[in-house]
């Protein structure tokens, strides 16, 4: 089996499904970070058969927690300190997300006006259901 | 600084302020016959509707108010690419209230969020038309003194018709409505809005046949089935006599029940039923009026 040793401080990031960690990589933007990121994949998990973990070594602040509950609300965010877990973040789905996603509606205003932001609602929390801010096409 | 994007913006309250105020114009129309002295009127329209730009403008110079404005993209600086976001920019510095019809949803929206002055969506391709609802909902209360307390019937195309859906959102807000709901099968109202209907415990049904149904309404709001809409053409030729109003079917429903449509009309109301007494599809388009000219006042702090 596949080693990965402690973070000192950073957070890591548990319990991904298997396979997603890459599409987290990206909608995070870690990749502008100037710092030690492993992205493992597959790993064995009792719970989950598969699983995907992330461990980003820098500040838990510059970590869009929005962006990762929008994405999958189930992750676990351990918040490292001094090699241990300090912390263990709930994840709680946003209410308003910009940017993350894009609005694919050809009669929204978002098609045309190239500049403008895609913002997303979150209009029915329990079916987590998020809809355009302009035109309320469901995101799907 | 308020807008209007949606009917449903303003609570029950203010729009019982507001139906108010647009029943007073209605009968003391002198009293606001300069209101609006020195006030413009931008009527910002992206795509052609010649009838509500009408009533927009109607209701402003009758409040003694001027307008500008363009009726079509063409005639607009859309044609040289400038975006809603500068447009609206602009256009703040020119008038005082704007009233916006475009073809893309959303973007009265992106007008009120960049704007300097109230901003009223009159129409976003097939998403929102509110000063539409707001002109049903005035002429229901106005002819039957109260919304709510009635079973309305709604009539032919419900699966796209975005009259029809914003007028259900509206009225679920309020007591003791009945639902019937009149069309093909493949034109009937979308899931969410029975699922909204069945969450709020409101009473509804489904049915194909206007006939089998008008002789329980109080009011009978009338869409047009449009011919692309079938699948195919035995169907619409075998449907289509179904959602047209003529007197035979109207003998069957009740003295007091009252006929709506959003207008334009195409064939779906014989115009035979224009001389019957339940016919208030023209007296709607002049409350259409009045409303605007209440929610212009309003938005203007003028109320």
């Amino acid at each position: 089996m596949l080693n990965v040793g402690k973070i000192e401080e950073g957070f890591v990031l548990d319990h991904i499904k298997a396979g997603k960690s890459l599409e987290l990589y990206e909608h995070l933007q870690l990749d502008k970070l100037d710092c030690t990121v492993a992205i493992i994949k597959n790993a064995r998990s009792n719970k989950m058969g598969k699983k995907d973990i992330l461990k980003v070594e820098c500040d838990i602040d510059r970590l869009n927690l929005d962006v990762l509950a929008f994405i999958d609300h189930s992750i676990t965010v351990n918040v490292i300190k001094n090699g241990e877990i300090v912390e263990k973040k709930a994840l709680v789905l946003p209410k308003q997300i910009t940017n993350v996603i894009k609005c694919h509606n050809p009669r929204c205003i978002t098609s045309i006006e190239q500049e403008l932001p895609h913002i997303f609602y979150l209009a029915d929390p329990e079916k987590e259901v998020y809809r355009c801010k302009y035109c309320e096409e469901k995101y799907k | 600084m308020r807008h209007l994007m949606s009917p449903l913006d303003f609570t029950v309250e203010e729009l019982d302020r507001l139906f108010d105020l647009a029943n007073d114009i209605e009968r003391n129309p002198e009293k606001y016959a300069h209101a609006c002295d020195g006030r413009i009127l931008a009527t910002c329209f992206y795509e052609p509707s010649t009838r509500t730009r009408l009533s927009f403008e109607s209701a402003m110079t009758r409040l003694g108010g001027q307008v500008i404005g363009f009726s079509d993209a063409a005639s607009s600086s859309a044609s040289k690419g400038e975006s809603v976001s500068d447009t609206i920019r602009i256009i703040s510095c020119y008038a005082d209230i704007c009233a916006m019809r475009h073809p893309k949803e959303g973007a009265p929206m992106v007008a009120a969020e960049k704007s300097s002055i109230p901003v009223i969506n009159a129409g976003d391709g097939g998403h929102q038309h509110p000063t539409q609802t707001l002109t049903d909902l005035l002429t229901i209360r106005s002819l039957r003194g109260t919304l709510g307390g009635f079973t309305i019937g709604l009539c032919g195309d419900l699966k796209f018709g975005r009259t029809v859906h914003s007028l259900i959102h509206a009225l679920a807000r309020y007591r003791d409505i009945r639902f019937l709901f009149i069309s093909p099968e493949e034109l009937r109202v979308p899931d969410y809005i029975t699922d909204l209907l069945k969450k709020k415990g409101i009473p509804y049904e489904e049915v194909i046949r206007l006939e089998d149904v008008i002789a329980d309404l109080d009011l009978l709001y009338m869409t047009r089935v449009q011919k692309e809409r079938f699948f195919n053409e035995e169907d619409y030729v075998r449907l289509k006599d179904f959602y047209i109003l003529d007197m035979a079917k109207l003998s069957l429903a009740r003295e007091d029940m009252l006929v709506l449509h959003p207008l334009p009309r195409v064939n779906e109301i014989s115009v035979e039923v224009d001389a019957d007494p339940r016919a208030a599809y023209f007296k709607q388009a002049q409350y259409g009026v009045y409303v605007r000219m209440a929610l212009i006042l309003t938005l203007l702090g003028l109320a």
